[in-house]
């Protein structure tokens, strides 16, 4: 019998398995990837050229870069606030959903909650358009606008459901031995939750946590609601800037790479994850 | 079997000469409801956040109201509904929303699909070309936008290339007709690597043998990629497109930043229709109207989708 290895693959589309090594296959893969760094590139670009140099026609490729439109993007007034509003509404809604999600994602897992896990990935469908009047108006009427409590409350509309959904997946390879073997010993269900399957889950807590974290970073639509001037975060404060820069490309340029080069690094550390946060176990990858 | 026995009676006779702890009856008390007790914070949030205001803008949709504190909302029956069909802003919105999405969805999945063949091969930076094709999706999306505007800028940006060799000046975000085929191209740039990393684990899942059978039978690459490769794919694909499409109804940031629906109203998308109506407009009860309309769209496609996760996983 010939092994399935020794069989020469050509021409197939197995994942994984061919090599593709020839300098035309590489080219190919240029090619691919270019369009999509493109605008990171010209970005950078941007933000390093004078104001005479970036208005060029034709753009330059070639010019001598300068700092001046870092400097002035970071001495803008209050932006160490904005910052400081990105990162607590940040940590407060991942963390909330991490409070409230966990125990939800490992009854759903355990218990094999259907009609729950249906119902959380309704939340993740329905858009935060169609439920962020209601928000905006009470939160006007309890005078919480402008509040972190609400802008945290409603960016649980999305972290909650994100959190929950990831760790449904972790919680289900659980090894159930391990539980049971903890739950003969006479621990009570929630001690084994709190002390055996949390413990062990850390690593899906930390990428539940770190995708929550840059999705509410990322988010302008609530933030720009529900927030105000006490509570604008980074990419609030970004568009608002659009019309201020209109004529100075560059100060905008280097706006942008500032405010997604955190989210870009953090990035690295969730790639394997990302798919089943945003395609929501449509597959287990 | 009877030791044990003995020695559990004696535990408990033990436990009852110590009364329990409040702190452990509540813990037995949460243990026997379990899967009642733990998701109910969630549950609970949940309800406030979606439920309560869905209940809410359904009611304001029966009312007129601009958010005054000293009117309240004026019951109106089926009015604003009755507006919302004959308006033509919304209809325009229904076409442009449509005609982005179909582009989007169908541009997004053969290109993704094609991307992902290559991608299946092992290559030398493969994990760096797989990290960098994460970027466009996972940017702050205002930045992403930041970055595309500067590019299509019509006076300093990256056509301007070409005046060089005498192309006249071309603003596409200005040109009715251009204009959504431009900001769906922004869309397949920043989504198409979505489509792309499902189709790569999808492939990463096929069965091998109908492959050797294939190569055994003599079979093209072109015929194995016709026969076995996409009939097995379909699922995923269906699964992929469908999350597209539902999203890409959802897409804001792009149009938002860069063109705000104009020239005229020729980009205006339901999404950023909805949003101008309830938070630059303030009317709310005709915007409560539109919220309901668009939630149905999104929930007619969502329920597509729950049927086929349903039958397949």
């Amino acid at each position: 019998m010939v092994s399935p290895r020794t069989i020469p693959r050509r021409g197939g589309h197995l994942g994984g398995r061919r090599k593709g090594n020839s300098i035309l296959f590489y080219v190919l893969v240029i090619m691919i990837m270019a369009p999509f760094i493109f605008p990171f590139a010209w970005m950078v670009l941007s933000s390093f050229k004078s104001e005479a140099d970036v208005v060029a026609i034709p753009p330059k490729l070639i010019f001598s870069p300068t700092l001046a439109n870092y400097f002035k993007i970071f001495t803008a007034p209050n932006l160490d606030r904005y910052f400081i509003n990105s990162v607590v509404v940040g940590l407060g809604s991942s963390l909330a959903a991490l409070l409230l999600g966990l125990p939800a994602a490992f009854s759903i897992a355990r218990f094999r909650q259907q009609r729950l896990s249906l119902a959380i990935l309704l939340a993740r469908i329905i858009p935060a358009m169609s439920v962020l009047l209601p928000w905006f108006v009470w939160f006007n009427i309890l005078d919480l606008i402008d509040t972190y409590p609400a802008v945290i409350l409603a960016q649980l509309s999305f972290t909650l459901p994100l959190t929950i959904w990831i760790m449904i997946s972790f919680f289900e390879d659980f090894p159930r031995e391990l539980e049971d073997a903890a739950l003969i010993d006479g621990c009570s269900l929630s001690d084994c939750f709190i002390r055996v399957v949390l413990p062990i889950s850390v690593p899906g807590i930390v990428v539940a946590f770190l995708l929550s974290f840059i999705f509410s970073w990322n988010n302008y639509l609530i933030s720009a609601i529900v927030g105000g001037a006490d509570t604008k975060t980074l990419p609030v404060i970004a568009y608002s800037q659009i019309g201020y820069y209109q004529t100075d490309i560059g100060a905008m340029a280097a706006s942008g790479i500032v405010l997604t080069l955190p989210v870009l690094i953090l990035t690295f550390f969730v790639q394997r994850y990302v798919v089943r946060g945003l395609a929501f176990g449509a597959l287990k990858a | 079997m009877e030791t044990p026995q003995v020695h559990r009676n004696t535990l408990s006779a033990s436990l009852a000469a110590r009364p329990l702890s409040v702190w452990d009856r509540l813990k037995d008390w949460v243990d026997k409801r379990a899967h009642l007790v733990y998701p109910a914070p969630s549950t609970l949030v949940l309800v406030l956040l979606f439920i309560l205001p869905i209940a809410y803008t359904v009611y304001l949709s029966f009312h007129n109201w601009n958010i005054s504190a000293t009117q309240p909302p004026r019951p109106v029956g089926w009015d604003n509904y009755v507006e919302l069909v004959k308006n033509e802003r919304f209809r325009g919105a229904l076409v442009h929303t449509f005609y982005y999405s179909l582009l989007a969805v169908v541009l997004e999945t053969v290109l993704g699909t094609g991307i992902a063949l290559v991608f299946a091969r092992e290559f030398v930076g493969r994990g760096i070309a797989r990290t960098l094709f994460l970027f466009p999706m996972m940017a702050t999306p205002i930045a992403a936008m930041i970055g595309w505007k500067i590019i299509l800028d019509p006076s300093t940006g990256v056509l301007n290339i070409f005046r060089q060799w005498g192309m006249p000046p071309f603003a596409p975000l200005a040109d009715k007709t251009w204009v959504i085929p431009t900001l769906v191209l922004v869309d397949i740039w920043q989504w198409t690597p979505f489509v792309t990393l499902i189709v790569l684990a999808g492939l990463t899942a096929l069965p091998q043998e109908p492959f050797e059978a294939a190569l055994i039978d003599g079979a093209t690459g072109w015929q194995t990629f016709w026969k076995i490769t996409l009939p097995l794919l379909q699922p995923v694909l269906v699964v992929a497109a469908l999350f597209r499409t539902i999203d890409s109804l959802k897409a804001f940031e792009n149009v938002f930043v860069l063109t705000r629906g104009e020239p005229g109203y020729a980009s205006e998308t339901l999404n950023l229709y909805t949003y101008l109506e309830a938070f630059e407009y303030y009317h709310l009860g005709y915007a409560s109207s539109l919220m309901i309309a668009y939630f149905l769209i999104i929930l007619a496609f969502s329920l597509v989708l729950i049927r086929l996760r349903r039958s397949s996983w």
